[in-house]
């Protein structure tokens, strides 16, 4: 894909011009903007004039637009900036030791990038490195909120200017500040890790040759959060073949439980997996026994309050919007590897995205003081935010303390679905109050509210160290407390935002305590609220009788959210003659300062197995630092937009998840991604860089829900829209047994 | 327990391995081979994806016993020296891998597609079931389609 024209660049002026407003309109707008939304409608409702075919003030300002939780994390990394390694060797190759996960997003690549065109050297001359957990760092060793390129952007310079002095260098003439004569950022890079991966020499966590340790696999419960009655055969898989230890998994643990099991540690993981089948295990029931997808659901519903009224005059559109429960099920199973058998110290090897606290908890875990426990932070395969927790590592250092070896624990990909950390379950309620289309007035948009019940999201991690993960998790291993659900709710109120005027705007969270293995799946809130809030626009637009795209273009508030749908209407021919059964839809999204818009064109001849033949997305992330990589995620995004919107999600019953594999978790695979897909990254005008990892999944999933409901006409309602095929679900508490194919 | 003979990347192998374990372990646990990946152990997400006698083959699911007296192929075996195959080349020309843990099969399957037809079509490749989380399916597609133009 080639970079857009570069008169893009001028298309943001025109974009940002704001519309002429009729003058009845301003003294109209005074009073909106400092009413309540039925004050505000009854005005409206006995005062008819053109004006209202424009759009209100939102009322509050977004806040999100000036502070959002990546701002957060650049704030509190900041002060220990200096402290991250990075430094000069005698011939001149500069190393940074990146104190963040390298999961696939290209965080080292596109650092190693903007340290060559600070120091003026190129791409060669800079190796980035993964930095080992760094307590001394604080708040500066958490991989999350699409944040990483921001908090280092404005740091760089002097990072750089530091490693010089010490080398005895004059300082850098540094950056340019015309992108134009920019000579490493906005080009197209491979990663750096590029050639390692296609010759099979990059190592991930269980690829690292760590002398001694013995492969190690679990089973686990029968219920999410089960627990292990009584392990009945024990001496005989351990007179297994290649059997070394049995051992059932202790509980406890520090911020976050230890998951419960039996672990199996053998001479291969081939030998594991067979004695692990071979337990005979009563299981006890979880705090999930009896509930199922249904009844969860329930409880959500029952979590949201009532929706306002719709104001005298006005007309409601009401709808509710089911999700179930999301699995990262990176490629990369949950695995760690760690020697706990010393009496003072223990060793960690394990891809995290928050190495300190995991270096913490697990000493309180084993009972060593803080300092004592060091963690090598691994490249992973994939993270999508599974990897903020660190349930592997606290199972494998209980086994290794329990056994004296070095434990190699992997989890089976069936448990890596059942029993790790999934995007909560939740339900949407949404009400939208419009002023109809008169023969006088263009109708208008009074309110937006929506609110979310929701299984409470896991955020005891903090800010990836001991204090904020404390203040999140006291009292200990109690599912909800208050510090938790206060980073649930700042989390919330600082991704969320509203693309749109419409009025009054509220995103409101209910989070339900259910004791679910919950975590920040990548664009947590944002993906499912955006792609709601889409689907709403569209239903929106068709009531008022306007075109989905004329009618975004007149409502959104940011002039880079308009030139971003302005790119894909233009380059996708919106409106073009689609056959039958095929139909084009648009969604569009901001997230971490950036802003994507995408078209897609769905095949939906078959209603219940709906296909994307066709993508078109443009993505203003600022300052693109690697256009190669900016499509990359998006291509990501485009991938979770079609497995999640369509094709896949995690069934609760009895307590459990049903799915095991990538066959009943149906991930998108390659027959299901378009082969038409064109990313157009626009151009840099001097903007700062924004976050690139979540906000290309969104416009996507809209723009997809939305062209399902044009070409089928049923309103997208509960996701996944396709037909889920039956499966048998490997019994509860059991793995699967091994295929043979020859 | 048994030993078994057979060729690996070219050069002749003997292990002692019971019967029934999966290949994948024995190149893994046994062989120290990470290139090929654990990702599911059914046969489904194909991370393991090795050539035996130069056809795509799920390692995790290929018993020892049945792989004896094969040539094996990982993807450690695929270069000529520093010189790519092609199919590595196109990789790196596209940039295809993000993460980059499913590739080594990925990488696999697509030799295993070139090597039966010089020409693969869009149905061929949408016929690759190899699981890639990260979403590279399209750069994929085009590098298959580029290593087409570059095989021998």
């Amino acid at each position: 894909m080639r970079d857009p024209d570069f008169s893009l660049a001028n298309a943001r002026n025109a974009a940002d011009e704001p519309p002429s407003l009729p003058i009845n309109r301003r003294s109209l707008l005074g009073y909106a903007a400092s009413a309540p939304v039925v004050t505000a409608a009854v005005g409206l409702a006995v005062t008819p004039t053109k004006a209202e075919a424009l759009p209100l003030p939102l009322t509050p300002p977004d806040t999100v637009d000036t502070y959002d939780v990546g701002d957060s994390i650049v704030q509190t990394s900041a002060p220990t900036m200096p402290l991250v390694h990075l430094s000069i060797d005698s011939s001149g190759v500069y190393t940074m030791a990146l104190p963040r996960l390298e999961s696939g997003t290209g965080v080292a690549t596109a650092l190693a990038m903007m340290i060559a065109e600070e120091a003026g050297v190129p791409l060669s001359m800079v190796r980035v490195t993964s930095a080992d957990a760094q307590p001394e760092l604080v708040y500066n060793q958490i991989t999350g909120g699409s944040c990483t390129v921001r908090a280092f952007e404005p740091l760089l310079p002097a990072m750089v200017l530091a490693a010089r002095l010490k080398a005895g260098l004059p300082p850098q003439s540094g950056r340019p500040t015309d992108p134009s004569q920019y000579k490493v950022l906005g080009k197209r890079y491979g990663k750096l890790d590029a050639r390692d991966i296609v010759t099979g020499k990059k190592k991930f966590t269980l690829d690292q040759n760590v002398p001694g340790a013995v492969p190690t696999m679990c089973r686990m419960p029968s219920q999410i959060r089960g627990t292990v009655v009584s392990v009945n055969n024990r001496a005989a898989v351990l007179a297994m073949p290649g059997v070394i230890a049995v051992e059932t998994i202790p509980g406890g643990g520090t911020i976050v439980g230890i998951p419960p099991g039996v672990a199996v540690m053998a001479e291969t993981f081939g030998q594991a997996w067979d004695a692990c089948n071979a337990l005979n295990i009563s299981w006890g029931n979880g705090p999930l026994a009896g509930q199922s997808d249904a009844t969860i659901l329930n409880t959500l519903r029952a979590a949201i309050p009532p929706l306002l009224p719709a104001p005298l005059g006005a007309i409601a559109i009401d709808a509710e919007f089911t999700w179930k429960a999301a699995t990262a099920c990176p490629l990369e199973v949950e695995c760690a590897i760690v020697d706990a058998t010393k009496p003072d110290r223990a060793e960690i090897w394990a891809g995290l995205q928050t190495p300190i606290i995991t270096t913490q908890a697990i000493a309180l875990d084993l009972g060593l003081p803080l300092g004592s426990v060091t963690a090598h932070v691994i490249p992973s395969g994939g993270a999508f935010g599974r990897r903020l927790f660190w349930d592997p590592v606290q199972v494998a250092a209980q086994i290794s303390k329990k056994t004296g070896r070095i434990c190699k624990l992997m989890y089976h990909r069936s448990d890596d679905i059942r029993h790790t950390r999934m995007r909560p379950p939740q339900v949407h309620r949404v009400r939208a109050t419009l002023l109809p289309k008169t023969l006088l007035t263009a109708g208008n948009v009074l309110s937006y509210q929506q609110s979310i019940g929701i299984v409470r999201l896991d955020a005891r991690h903090g800010y990836g160290e001991i204090g904020t993960a404390t203040a999140g998790s006291l009292p200990p291993l109690v599912a909800q407390t208050v510090g938790n659900l206060g980073y649930e709710q700042f989390f919330f109120k600082t991704m969320v935002a509203s693309p749109y005027n419409f009025g009054v705007n509220a995103k409101l969270l209910f989070p339900v305590p259910i004791e679910m293995n919950t975590v920040s799946y990548r664009s947590v809130h944002c993906n499912p609220s955006g792609t709601v809030e889409e689907i709403i626009v569209d239903e929106i637009a068709a009531k008022l009788g306007q075109d989905p795209v004329q009618f975004r273009l007149q409502f959104l508030r940011l002039p880079r959210a308009k030139l971003v749908l302005q790119t894909v209407v233009a380059a996708a021919q919106w409106g073009k003659a689609m056959p039958a059964g095929f139909a084009q839809g648009v969604g569009i999204h901001m997230e971490s300062r950036a802003f994507s818009a995408c078209i897609v064109e769905l095949d939906a001849t078959d209603p219940a197995n709906c296909k994307v033949t066709r993508v078109t997305m443009a993505i203003d992330v600022g300052n693109p630092i690697n256009p190669s990589g900016v499509e990359q995620q998006c291509n990501g995004g485009i991938a979770e937009a079609i497995s999640l919107v369509l094709k896949t999600g995690v069934t609760i019953k009895d307590g459990l998840p049903q799915e095991g594999s990538y066959k009943q978790y149906r991930f998108a695979k390659m027959a299901d991604f378009p082969k038409n897909v064109q990313i157009i990254v626009m151009p840099n005008v001097g903007d700062s860089a924004s976050g690139m990892g979540e906000v290309g999944m969104t416009a996507p999933s809209g723009a997809i829900a939305n062209a399902y409901a044009r070409a089928t006409g049923i309103k997208p309602r509960n996701f996944p829209l396709n037909a889920q095929p039956a499966f048998t679900p490997t019994p509860p508490g059991q793995l699967p047994v091994p295929t043979q194919i020859a | 327990m048994p030993s078994y003979s057979f060729n690996l990347n070219g050069s002749p192998v003997t292990v002692d391995a019971p019967a029934d374990l999966a290949l994948l372990w024995v190149l893994r646990d046994k062989l120290g081979l990470t290139g090929p990946k654990y990702g599911c152990g059914l046969d489904v997400c194909k991370a393991c994806t090795c050539l035996i006698n130069g056809k795509a083959a799920s390692t995790c699911s290929v018993k020892m016993s049945s792989a004896a007296g094969k040539n094996v192929t990982t993807i450690e075996g695929l270069a000529n020296g520093n010189t790519l195959h092609p199919v590595q080349q196109a990789w790196l020309d596209i940039d295809v891998p993000q993460c980059g843990f499913c590739q080594p099969g990925q990488i696999m399957a697509a030799v295993d597609l070139l090597t039966r037809t010089k020409t693969p079509t869009d149905a061929d490749i949408d016929a690759i079931e190899n699981m890639c989380r990260c979403g590279t399916y399209g750069r994929i597609r085009q590098a298959i389609k580029s290593a087409a133009t570059m095989m021998p």
